[in-house]
């Protein structure tokens, strides 16, 4: 009976490593951008437009990403974009983490017209163009933060709601919930014990996900400029900018394209490489 | 003996529907009896189980009929009551030791639940309780596996763990939905030996589900063969084994595979019975149709 108490050697878990490391880098630059960005993000200085990166003839060394059209340090407002970016996929990711599993816990659990009530407005709700309708709220609501933030929770509580909702009724048809209810718990004390600890993993996964979609959504509010103010920089701005100039200084299109890609597939990455580790089943 | 379980015209739906999935099904079983459900795939044999735990599938319903446990009736019960009967006489070993654990709480917690939750023991009572019948069934390093999630635990020791946390709180009433059948064969004989010495020397009723006539043979003192929901027979296991009076009892034996003969041993069940079987399922269902 000895070898039934077993425990299973791991690989080295690169991914999990991998991705990791870029959002601890990314959320420590967004948190410490004011102090350590070499420039001010915001400074014009019209004299050096357009400088290149380092390892290209011509760069500055204060710049080692170059500066674009209107002399703004690209590093800069990469590192301020980061801030942006991650207050965003913060607030915005659990803020709709949080509406979007409680209404897909109470859905799977109690069923019903409870289940019926949410699950139409689901459905309502997704045959809206997710990015016209996003548009659409901010031109009425007015840009800035806050207004990208309630955009993205209002679009996409959906996606937590479909998946915490159908993997709830899974775990509600397991044989420990039927215990549960035979053992005399009260039915809102098995949802938390028997049934979201095991949903907690999905939800896990859904919100690094939707992490990464938020950054996605604010780079593309902000590139059709409907996100914070024009001054402020941004990832999606600073592609804005950078289209306009791709064939004088590409690197100011490049570079906030680099950061969105790896960043946004590091959160999924990630998610998913934290369930393969943390999910008892998979284990 | 008095009868502890008593079931009487217990009817069950499809919800919304007059269509029967149990009926008219009595039976009653004596204190400290182990009473066995056979039947095929589809019988109503855990039907009757769910029905009496309060836990049927949302899609079927009880349509009339009387359960009543220890001589208290549960159908007149306020809700609550009920359940408060059912969590504190009342457990269950399941069917599947794989899917009726927790995968993501401890087993300790898991096996104590009921103590600590329904019944308000202190924590290290129930723990000590957990601790000594982990022994009782044979668990080596009770201690160890009591900090085990159920991934650490092989399927026969899940199911082991399974069968002393249903004996945990002493309960009147244990309905072992088929306890062996997603076991290996080699596990089996030794579990369904260790149900059968638990329930001795807890004197604890038990409803046992199966398709197995040998294991019925082995644990039963009295059966109810059931078809599409209905009691064909309900006997004690010496007549039934011996003296079978309908002829599907009759049948269902025949169809037993034995090792002397397999090939003459099994038989299948014939047309005629089942015509019989149809013919009694016709009757019953005109008169429900009435009522």
């Amino acid at each position: 009976m000895d070898e039934a108490l077993r425990t299973s050697p791991r690989a080295t878990p690169w991914r999990l490593w991998l991705s990791g490391g870029w959002l601890t880098l990314f959320f420590g630059v967004a948190l410490l951008a004011p102090w350590i960005a070499p420039h001010d993000p915001l400074y014009q200085d019209l004299f050096l437009q357009r400088l290149p990166p380092f390892w290209i003839d011509g760069a500055e060394t204060g710049h080692p990403l170059g500066t674009d059209s209107l002399g703004r340090d690209v590093a800069s407002r990469l590192m301020h974009g980061a801030s942006v970016a991650a207050t965003v996929a913060l607030i915005a990711g659990l803020a709709t983490c949080l509406l979007g599993s409680v209404l897909g816990l109470l859905a799977g659990f109690y069923r019903g017209w409870v289940d019926q009530v949410i699950s139409r407005i689901v459905d309502i709700w997704m045959s809206f163009p997710p990015v016209l309708f996003a548009i659409l709220l901010v031109a009425v609501i007015g840009t800035g933060l806050t207004s990208v933030i309630v955009a993205i929770i209002v679009i996409d509580w959906t996606r937590f709601t479909r998946v915490v909702r159908a993997e709830t009724m899974a775990q509600a048809r397991m044989d420990y919930t039927e215990a549960a209810h035979v053992a005399g718990m009260s039915r809102f004390a098995t949802l938390m014990r028997e049934i979201l600890p095991n949903v907690a993993p999905v939800i896990l996964s859904v919100l690094t996900l939707q992490m990464g979609i938020a950054i996605v959504v604010e780079a593309i509010l902000s590139f059709v400029n409907l996100s914070v103010s024009t001054d402020d920089p941004t990832w999606g701005g600073m592609i804005a900018e950078g289209r306009v100039s791709i064939h004088q200084a590409w690197w100011v299109l490049i570079f906030p394209m680099i950061a969105l890609f790896l960043t946004v597939l590091s959160f999924t990455q990630f998610g998913d490489a934290l369930r393969n580790r943390f999910d008892p089943v998979l284990r | 003996m008095s009868a502890y379980l008593e079931i009487t015209g217990l009817n069950a739906v499809l919800r919304g529907t007059r269509t029967r999935v149990l009926r008219d099904v009595s039976l009653s079983v004596s204190k400290g009896q182990v009473h066995g459900l056979v039947g095929e795939s589809g019988a109503g044999k855990s039907m009757i189980g769910k029905a009496i735990l309060g836990v049927l599938p949302r899609a079927i319903e009880v349509a009339s009929g009387r359960i009543s446990l220890g001589g208290q009736d549960l159908g007149v019960l306020p809700l609550r009551e009920r359940l408060r009967v059912i969590g504190s006489q009342t457990a269950v070993i399941p069917q599947d030791p794989l899917t009726a654990l927790n995968p993501s709480r401890r087993i300790g917690p898991q096996m104590t639940d009921r103590l600590t939750r329904t019944l308000g023991w202190q924590k290290t009572r129930a723990n000590h309780r957990a601790l000594d019948l982990l022994e009782e069934v044979a668990i080596r390093d009770p201690e160890r596996v009591l900090h085990s999630y159920p991934h650490e635990l092989s399927g026969g020791m899940r199911q082991r763990v399974l069968i002393a946390a249903a004996f945990a709180a002493e309960p009147k009433l244990i309905v072992a939905d088929e306890p062996t059948t997603a076991l290996d064969v080699t596990v089996q004989k030794q579990i369904l030996k260790m149900i059968a010495d638990m329930q001795t020397r807890h004197g604890t009723t038990m409803l046992f589900v199966t398709h197995d006539l040998g294991v019925v043979a082995r644990v039963c003192q009295s059966v109810s063969i059931l078809h599409s929901g209905m009691v064909m027979e309900e006997a004690d296991i010496r007549t039934m084994l011996t003296a079978p009076a309908h002829p599907y009892t009759a049948a269902l034996l025949a169809a037993t595979p034995r090792y002397t003969d397999p090939e003459a041993s099994l038989v299948p069940v014939s047309d005629t019975v089942l015509a019989g079987v149809a013919e009694a399922i016709r009757a019953s269902d005109t008169l429900w149709g009435r009522a």
